[in-house]
C-alpha cells in the first residue's frame, strides 16, 4: 500500500466523476439547450419525458467532482472556486433553475411555455458556465501562499469564451443525438437534422480550441510536440478525425445509438486532450496533482470506500436506465 | 450595522440563507420518505386501497420537495468552496471526506432509486418499487448521518491533529472524528425533528380535508397516523433535546449560557428565565421572567449546582447572544405547543372524536408547519450559537472566507435571495396546491410519468391493475 500513488489514482478518480457528469448531464443540459427549436408539444413533451426520470441522478455526479475535489484536493478546491466565482454562482443559479423548473412544467400547464423558456436558459447558462471554467483552469490561474490572488473577473478571456461556446455546442449534439436514440416519429426527425449542424459545429469547436490551447503556454506546446510524446499526443486528433468520420457516416445510415455513442467518443477524446495539457498540473500553471492532494490518509480512508461502492453505484444506476430504456411516449401519464 | 457589512459578514448572510431554505426541504424529505416506506409496506401487508392511494397522494408531494432539496443541495457542496475556501482548505482533508461518503452512500442511492419510485411503478414488480421506496429512505437517513456528522465535528472537532500547512487532519482515527461527541445527540435530535416535521404536515393537510368532509377515508387515515406520531415521538423529542443540551454545556458551554440567558454566573443554582430582553452591552437580561432554581434543575439535574455565565468567558467569544436566546425559546415553545396538540388528540380519541372534534382538526391545521418553523430555528441555535467560530474554539469565521471582494459576494448574495425566493417561492406554491386536493380513490400517479412505447414493457406492465397500488378495484373502505 505505501508505494500507491493516491495523488493520481484520485486524480484519475476525479476525471472519471466529471466525464460520468459529462456523459450523463451533457445530454439532458443538451436538451434543455435545444428546447427552443423543438416543437412546443408533443415534440417538446417527448424531449424532456426522455430525461425525467435521470436528471437529477445526473446532477448527483457533479455533486461528487465538487465534494470530492474537497475531500482528496481540498487546495484546488480552494483555489478554482473562488477563482472563478461567478462562473460557479451562475452555474449554480442554471441548475437551480431547471431543476424547479422540469418539476413545475407538469404541474402548471398554462405557464408551460415559460417554464420551457427557463429549462432553456438555465441549462444553456449552466453549460457556458461549465465550458468558461475549463477555458479558465486552462489559460491559468493566479497563485499566492496556497490561495487565489486574482480579481473576480481574471477568468474572461477570448479564449475562456471560445471553450464555453464550445461546450453549448457539444451538449447540444450530444442532446440531439440523445433524441434520436430515445425518440420517434417527429421529434426524432427534428433532431436528425439538427445532429448534422451540431456535429459540424462541434469538429469546429475541437478545432479552435486545440489550435489555440498550445498557444496559451510554452508547456503545453511541450507536452503536446515534443518526441517521443508526440507520437501518442498525435493519435488524439487521428481519433477525432475517425469519430467525426463514423459520426457523420452513422447519422447518413439513420443509425440510432451510434451517433449518441461517437459524441460521447469526441467528449471523451476532448477531456484527455484537456488532461494531456494540463498533466502533472492540477491548476495550471503551478501546483502540480501532488502539491494540491489532502494528507494521505484523507485520500486512503475515501479511496477504500470508493473502491467498493462506486462498482454498486454504477450497477443501479445502469438498473434505473435498463428500467426505463426503449422509446419514450409521445406524451405524460395523462 | 453598517461597519460590520464586510465580506466576510454577506459570506455568512448567505451560507445562513441558502442552507436554511435547503434544510427545510431535506427535513421534511426525510420524514417523507420514511412515512411511504410505511405507507407502501402497509400497502402490501393489508392490500387495503386507502394506503396505496395515500402512498400516490405524498409521492407528488415528494417529487416536488425531493427536486427542491436537490437543487438547492448541489448549491451548498459548491458553497464551501466559493465562500469559505481558507475553512476548506484547512478542514477538508477531514471534513471532505465524510462528505465524500454521503454523496457515494446517499447521494447516489436515493438519485439512483428515485427515477423507479417516482415513475416505476407500472415497470418492475411491487417486490422491487417497495425496495426502490426503501432504498430512497435509507439515502435520506444516511445522507442525514454523514453530514450532521461534519456538523458535529464543527461544533465538537475530536479525534485530528493539525499538519505543518496548518491542516486539520486525522489524527487518533476515522472514528473518533465519526463519532465526536456531539454526534449521537444531534444525529437523534436532528431525524427526529424531521419526522416529527413530516408528521405535524401531514397531521395539518388531513385536518384541513378532515374539516371540509369528516368522512374522507384517507383524510381520517394521515390524519390519524399524523397524531400517534405526535403522541409517541414528541415526549422522546423532548427528552434527546434535553440529553443534547448537557451534551452542549459540556462542550460549548458559551452556547448553552447564551441559550438560557444567563450573562452572570449563579454559584448557587441558576434560574430558568422563560421570558426577557437580553441586552449583551449591559449583560443582563430585562424585563426577566424567570423561575429560581430551575435552570439548574433541567441543566444539571441538580437544583443548586452552580452554573458558570457568559462573563466567565472573553467578549469576544461570546455568540449573538439575543438570536441564540429568542431562536431557542421559539424551538422550545413549538415542541411543547407539540407535545399539547398530541395530548390533546390521544384525549379525542379515547372519546371517539378524534374525526369530530374541529377546535382539534383547526389546532392541527395551524400547527401544520410548526415543524419547519423549529428545525429553522433550532438550526439558528446551534449554528450562531458556534460563533465566533467555524471550526469550535479552533478556527474562527473570519479567518474561514474566501480572498474576495466584498461586492462580489454581495451581487451574488443578491441573485441567491431574488433566485430563491422566485423558484422556491413557486415550488412551496406547487406543493400548497398539490396539498389542497383532497385524498381520494384512485389517487393518480405524478403527472409526467413517461410512457414507453409496446413490446419492451417488462411482463409486469401487462396487466396494470394487478401491479397499480392504486388500482381502484381494491376497496378503499
Amino acid at each position: 500500500m505505501e508505494q500507491l500513488d493516491l495523488p493520481l489514482i484520485w486524480a484519475g478518480l476525479i476525471c472519471f466523476a466529471i466525464f460520468a457528469y459529462v456523459v450523463l448531464d451533457g445530454f439532458d443540459l443538451g436538451v434543455g439547450i435545444l428546447s427552443p427549436v423543438l416543437e412546443p408539444g408533443h415534440e417538446r413533451d417527448q424531449a424532456i419525458n426522455s430525461i425525467a426520470p435521470f436528471w437529477d441522478g445526473n446532477e448527483t455526479w457533479l455533486v461528487m467532482g465538487g465534494g470530492g475535489l474537497l475531500a482528496v484536493f481540498p487546495l484546488a478546491y480552494a483555489i478554482i472556486l473562488p477563482a472563478t466565482y461567478p462562473l460557479m454562482i451562475a452555474m449554480l443559479l442554471g441548475l437551480v433553475f431547471r431543476g424547479a423548473a422540469f418539476e413545475f412544467r407538469w404541474r402548471d400547464p398554462r405557464h408551460q411555455p415559460l417554464w420551457d423558456l427557463i429549462i432553456n436558459i438555465g441549462s444553456t447558462v449552466a453549460a457556458l458556465a461549465q465550458g468558461i471554467t475549463i477555458g479558465a483552469i486552462l489559460q491559468g490561474i493566479k497563485v499566492e501562499n496556497n490561495a487565489y490572488a486574482g480579481g473576480w473577473l481574471d477568468w474572461l478571456s477570448p479564449f475562456s469564451i471560445l471553450t464555453g461556446v464550445a461546450v453549448v455546442i457539444g451538449y447540444a449534439l450530444l442532446g440531439a443525438t440523445w433524441l434520436i436514440r430515445k425518440t420517434e416519429g417527429g421529434c426524432q426527425r427534428h433532431a436528425h437534422r439538427l445532429a448534422y449542424w451540431l456535429a459540424a459545429a462541434t469538429v469546429a469547436a475541437i478545432i479552435a480550441v486545440s489550435l489555440a490551447t498550445p498557444f496559451l503556454h510554452n508547456d503545453y506546446w511541450r507536452r503536446w510536440f515534443e518526441m517521443p510524446q508526440v507520437l501518442l499526443t498525435a493519435q488524439v486528433p487521428l481519433l477525432v478525425a475517425i469519430c467525426t468520420g463514423v459520426l457523420f457516416w452513422s447519422l447518413n445510415k439513420g443509425r440510432e445509438l451510434l451517433p449518441f455513442v461517437m459524441a460521447l467518443a469526441l467528449f471523451l477524446l476532448g477531456f484527455i486532450g484537456l488532461c494531456i495539457s494540463i498533466y502533472p498540473n492540477m491548476i495550471p500553471p503551478s501546483i502540480s496533482l501532488w502539491e494540491a492532494a489532502a494528507p494521505r490518509d484523507s485520500q486512503l480512508f475515501l479511496l477504500v470506500g470508493a473502491v467498493f461502492i462506486i462498482p454498486v453505484i454504477l450497477g443501479y444506476t445502469g438498473w434505473a436506465y435498463w428500467v426505463f430504456r426503449g422509446k419514450v411516449g409521445t406524451e405524460g401519464y395523462h | 450595522m453598517f461597519e460590520h457589512l464586510d465580506a466576510v459578514f454577506l459570506a455568512r448572510v448567505q451560507f445562513a440563507f441558502t442552507v436554511s431554505f435547503h434544510f427545510i426541504f431535506p427535513a421534511f424529505s426525510i420524514g417523507l420518505a420514511s412515512y411511504l416506506m410505511v405507507l407502501e409496506g402497509l400497502w402490501l401487508k393489508t392490500g387495503r386501497g386507502v394506503y396505496a392511494n395515500l402512498y400516490r397522494y405524498w409521492l407528488k408531494i415528494f417529487a416536488v420537495g425531493f427536486g427542491m432539496g436537490v437543487v438547492s443541495g448541489i448549491v451548498l457542496s459548491y458553497q464551501f468552496g466559493t465562500n469559505w475556501s481558507e475553512f476548506s482548505h484547512k478542514a477538508g482533508p477531514v471534513i471532505g471526506p465524510l462528505m465524500g461518503y454521503e454523496v457515494i452512500t446517499a447521494f447516489f442511492l436515493e438519485a439512483g432509486f428515485l427515477g423507479v419510485m417516482l415513475f416505476g411503478i407500472n415497470k418492475v414488480g411491487k417486490g422491487l418499487h417497495f425496495f426502490a421506496t426503501c432504498m430512497v429512505a435509507l439515502g435520506t437517513f444516511v445522507s442525514a448521518f454523514w453530514i450532521l456528522s461534519v456538523n458535529s465535528w464543527m461544533q465538537t472537532p475530536a479525534g485530528f491533529a493539525i499538519n505543518d500547512q496548518g491542516q486539520f487532519i486525522v489524527g487518533s482515527s476515522w472514528w473518533d472524528v465519526i463519532f465526536n461527541p456531539s454526534f449521537p445527540y444531534r444525529l437523534t435530535h436532528t431525524v427526529i425533528a424531521a419526522y416529527l416535521t413530516t408528521a405535524f404536515a401531514v397531521g395539518g393537510v388531513g385536518a384541513w380535508h378532515l374539516l371540509k368532509d369528516r368522512a374522507n377515508i384517507g383524510a381520517r387515515k394521515m390524519f390519524s397516523m399524523a397524531m400517534w406520531m405526535a403522541v409517541i415521538v414528541t415526549p422522546i423529542q423532548i427528552v434527546a433535546g434535553d440529553l443534547h443540551g448537557l451534551n452542549t454545556l459540556e462542550h460549548q458551554p458559551a452556547k448553552v449560557l447564551a441559550m438560557e440567558g444567563d450573562f452572570q454566573p449563579s454559584p448557587n443554582g441558576a434560574p430558568l428565565i422563560l421570558f426577557g430582553i437580553p441586552d449583551e452591552e449591559a449583560a443582563t437580561v430585562h424585563y426577566q421572567l424567570a423561575i429560581p432554581k430551575l435552570g439548574s434543575l433541567i441543566l444539571k439535574h441538580d437544583p443548586n449546582a452552580p452554573l458558570p455565565g457568559l462573563t466567565d468567558f472573553p467578549r469576544e467569544e461570546w455568540p449573538p447572544v439575543a438570536v441564540v436566546f429568542w431562536s431557542f425559546r421559539v424551538m422550545v415553545a413549538i415542541g411543547f405547543a407539540m407535545l399539547a396538540l398530541g395530548l390533546w388528540s390521544l384525549v379525542a380519541r379515547h372519546r371517539k372524536r378524534l374525526f369530530e372534534s374541529r377546535a382539534l382538526h383547526r389546532a392541527a391545521v395551524f400547527m401544520g408547519p410548526s415543524g419547519f418553523v423549529a428545525v429553522i430555528a433550532g438550526w439558528i441555535t446551534t449554528e450562531v450559537g458556534r460563533q465566533p467560530y467555524t471550526v469550535y474554539g479552533l478556527m474562527k469565521t473570519v479567518d474561514s472566507a474566501s480572498p474576495l471582494d466584498a461586492p462580489a459576494v454581495a451581487a451574488s448574495l443578491i441573485a441567491f435571495i431574488v433566485v430563491y425566493s422566485a423558484i422556491f417561492g413557486m415550488g412551496i406554491y406547487y406543493l400548497l396546491r398539490l396539498m389542497a386536493n383532497p385524498p381520494h380513490r384512485g389517487e393518480p400517479e405524478p403527472p409526467n410519468v413517461p410512457t414507453y412505447a409496446a413490446g419492451i414493457t417488462p411482463a409486469a406492465s401487462l396487466e396494470p391493475h394487478a401491479s397499480q397500488p392504486a388500482g381502484g378495484s381494491d376497496g378503499t373502505t
